[in-house]
């Protein structure tokens, strides 16, 4: 399957997070809210202003800067309703 | 229920674990012999607060950590006549990262040792929470799992096998939703069971990943050599690879080997033999960490979290399950409050709301307490009339020091009362991670940070408290921003002067119909000017100071909207920010209220020394569309903005103290006579809004920032800014009109 990027996503659309290309305290971070190779992750919500975008991850609503998820790359889930239904 | 996973029926641990440890290092706890100390740590949005406090109910008090400026709650509970000292660790995602929050609760846990750790957990976002569990339970073996919003979990058909998570992690579960009070008397059986030994954990023991065994093992067999009590060397050693400078410092310091190596106390006397700071053997250890992690460190930090990770979802699958076919996010709030078209409208409606119900609020109470306090000032005088008290000292005892002590606290205390609660209120229902979130975006254009508008928001109640609530944000540079740039967003003392403005002034020049929508809107104009300038100055501090740096990064949590606790809030805001920030008023305006006295009293030659310094800074008021009158009130007022217009008034009427008229009519009468326009009452309230920070405030900033060129910044900069925008205003204005 290809890869993209996460802030490829459209609102809704579910994947499977495969690569974080980002380094040092930022990293820790994004493991500590559960961005671990082979997650589910899903798009929630967009700001007002287009930017942050808030994502389902592990039961739980996380924002992330475009900047950041410029380098986190996804598998996209074709066959998964995610975490909206289950 | 079988315990006897974890359970030992030696009993071999006394119940006296407590007394045997004379003290608590670094963590400054003098506590009792019979007292056991108990952490409470968690992520945060867990309910960790609300266990904390249906456990010791108002017997807590809160102060700092030593020597850092993040707030500490302890509180204190009986069960079954053994006393127990709960200490609430901050909230935290993990303890592997470098925030001073994490170092706290994992110096806390690790040093302070306490009896039992109890970690909250989410039951509704479990998996990722057993994280944080797996990692305390690396540390120390008395922990509980304690399932907290058990009834969220419920509705949100998800349920949780208890049995097979404390088969799994070794460590005894309870199930609680604290806010109705359920599963917390089998909390605290469970805190009793563990410190009589009744049961004795034994957490489950993560795995660590092939490329990391080798190291580990190398690292442990040294440290066991070195310290042989050492209750948990493949943590340790772990940290060592991580490259924790933190880690290493404990174990290169003799003053927290004891607390580090002993489980009784006979080890903690004889500190003085073990190995002294820089020992060489402690260094070799360092060495061969330093070696090994550098074949390991790029990827160590993954590989580590990445296992505990399959280890929380192994786990988690075992225990939990959920129905499928449910729809279970119901957040269609989110829709509205951070959507595309309503988000922004939805907040500065939800922000005018909150204003009005302040002010409103807060003028009949601020009336009653005004007439209570002024009666108690004739009384004052009727006292010191009656012991022959020379006039002078009643003057400045009665209608100087009280009478601006009993005008700050009828203006501020009664919103204050008023705005934090709501504030709060909309902290506990989820609302304010959302504010940062729909803003974030201009906070990032400016170089900031989207957390900056939660500090701005409390700012709106004080000033003090907004600086304090910086804290928040991570990155040193967009804390300092937010902290240079919170005077911009006008304060509860601030406001009774830009609401008399607006409506004395700016609505008069409307048809009556539409006078007091024109006064709201002035509010709200100033208002968005304020946060105007708030991102340009934090543009300009971004790009042309020395505090010049890209945006960093922004992952926030946003917690499920929940009802908020109506109690816990006033106690809350009452006990942080109200008594706070009527505390300052006592010191600060006291004072002011008596230096304001004796220069409108002490004459040289036919003027006051009121009049004599309004008229020195007449021209420079003049020029930027004020007056001397207005500009000598803003300096006595700097400990407390809420005295500038009696003081004003003061001024005009050549009165011996600060005054207030009856009707608005009166009062605008002498501000014309004075030579006021709608021009005046414009460059004041921009001027009001813009100036500098109170005294508090500025001493927070100091305390904050420890910088006294930050502070000195934070004042000279709101005050050139304020000049500016005021000499514009009064050079262009006649042109325009």
């Amino acid at each position: 399957m290809k890869l993209i990027r996460l802030s490829e996503l459209l609102l809704g659309q579910s994947a499977i997070l495969k690569e974080i290309k980002i380094n040092g305290l930022q990293r820790r971070r994004l493991l500590d809210f559960g961005f671990i190779k082979d997650s589910e992750i899903q798009v929630a919500q967009r700001s007002p202003l287009g930017d942050p975008t808030a994502y389902w991850i592990k039961g739980a609503l996380i924002a992330l800067r475009k900047e950041e998820t410029d380098n986190i790359f996804v598998e996209v889930n074709q066959n998964a309703k995610g975490q909206l239904y289950e | 229920m079988q315990k006897a996973n974890y359970m030992s029926n030696t009993c071999a641990i006394p119940n006296n674990i407590a007394q045997s440890r004379e003290q608590v290092f670094q963590i400054n706890l003098s506590k009792t012999h019979h007292e056991y100390v108990i952490a409470l740590a968690g992520n945060p949005n867990t309910g960790k607060s609300t266990i904390f406090n249906a456990l010791t109910g108002l017997n807590q008090h809160t102060g700092n950590w030593p020597g850092k400026t993040v707030k500490r709650m302890e509180g204190k509970f009986r069960f079954h006549d053994r006393h127990y000292r709960l200490i609430d660790l901050p909230g935290t995602y993990s303890l592997l990262s470098t925030s001073t929050d994490e170092e706290i609760a994992r110096n806390f846990v690790l040093f302070g040792k306490p009896d039992v750790t109890v970690v909250v957990v989410d039951s509704t976002c479990l998996e990722r929470n057993l994280n944080l569990v797996l990692q305390i339970a690396q540390i120390t073996n008395n922990v509980i799992l304690c399932c907290n919003l058990i009834d969220e979990a419920k509705r949100k058909s998800i349920s949780i096998n208890q049995q097979s998570l404390e088969h799994d992690l070794g460590l005894p579960v309870v199930l609680t939703s604290a806010r109705n009070g359920d599963g917390l008397d089998d909390l605290k059986k469970s805190i009793e069971e563990i410190i009589t030994g009744q049961i004795r954990p034994q957490p489950f023991a993560i795995s660590y990943p092939d490329e990391l065994k080798e190291p580990v093992e190398t690292l442990v067999s040294s440290l066991r050599e070195l310290f042989p009590t050492l209750p948990n060397p493949a943590w340790v050693a772990m940290r060592l690879l991580d490259g924790d400078q933190k880690i290493k410092e404990s174990l290169d310091s003799a003053e927290l080997l004891p607390t580090l190596l002993n489980n009784d106390s006979s080890l903690a006397t004889e500190s003085h033999h073990l190995p002294s700071p820089s020992n060489p053997s402690v260094n070799t250890i360092f060495k061969t960490a330093d070696h090994l992690s550098r074949s390991v460190q790029p990827v160590m930090h993954d590989l580590f979290v990445e296992s505990l990770f399959l280890d929380a979802q192994r786990i988690t699958r075992r225990a939990v399950t959920k129905k499928t076919g449910i729809r279970i996010w119901d957040n269609s709030l989110d829709h509205l409050l951070t959507s595309r078209i309503f988000g922004i409208p939805a907040m500065v409606i939800l922000l005018s709301i909150v204003f009005f119900l302040t002010i409103e609020g807060a003028n009949i109470p601020s009336q009653i307490l005004a007439d209570w306090l002024f009666q108690i000032e004739g009384l004052l005088d009727h006292t010191f009339n009656y012991l022959n008290a020379p006039w002078w000292l009643t003057g400045f005892l009665a209608h100087g020091v009280y009478r601006g002590l009993a005008w700050v606290i009828s203006v501020m205390l009664p919103p204050m009362a008023i705005f934090f609660p709501i504030f709060t209120f909309l902290e506990d229902f989820g609302y304010l991670p959302r504010v940062a979130f729909n803003l974030d975006r201009l906070f990032k254009w400016s170089g900031a940070h989207g957390k900056q508008a939660l500090a701005m928001g409390m700012g709106f109640g004080c000033n003090a408290a907004g600086v304090i609530a910086t804290r928040i944000i991570d990155s040193p540079r967009e804390r300092l921003i937010a902290i240079i740039t919170n005077n911009f967003v006008p304060c509860n003392g601030r406001w009774p002067t830009l609401i008399m403005l607006a409506s004395l002034f700016v609505a008069a020049a409307f048809p009556s119909a539409l006078s007091s929508v024109a006064a709201a809107s002035t509010i709200v104009f100033i208002t968005l000017f304020g946060v105007l300038v708030t991102l340009l100055v934090s543009k300009f501090l971004s790009t042309r100071t020395s505090l010049r740096g890209e945006s960093s990064f922004f992952q926030i949590e946003l917690p499920p909207y929940r009802r908020p606790q109506f109690l816990r809030i006033i106690y809350t805001s009452l006990i942080d920010r109200t008594l706070l920030v009527l505390w300052r008023a006592i010191v600060m305006a006291a004072p002011a209220g008596g230096l304001c006295w004796l220069l409108a009293n002490i004459y040289v030659g036919q003027y006051s020394l009121f009049a004599h310094a309004a008229n020195f800074l007449q021209p420079m008021g003049q020029a930027i569309g004020l007056d001397g009158v207005i500009l000598l009130a803003y300096i006595i007022a700097i400990p407390a903005n809420e005295i500038i217009v009696p003081t004003i008034i003061m001024g005009y009427m050549a009165a011996g103290q600060m005054t207030e008229l009856d009707s608005d009519f009166e009062l605008k009468q002498l501000f014309v006579q004075n030579g006021w326009s709608v021009m005046t009452a414009v460059s004041l309230m921009l001027f009001s809004l813009l100036h500098y920070p109170c005294s508090t405030t500025t001493m927070t900033i100091w305390k904050e920032t420890k910088s006294v060129k930050w502070t000195v910044v934070s004042n000279l900069l709101p005050l050139s800014i304020a000049f500016a925008v005021c000499f514009i205003v009064a050079q262009t204005w006649p042109l325009l009109f």
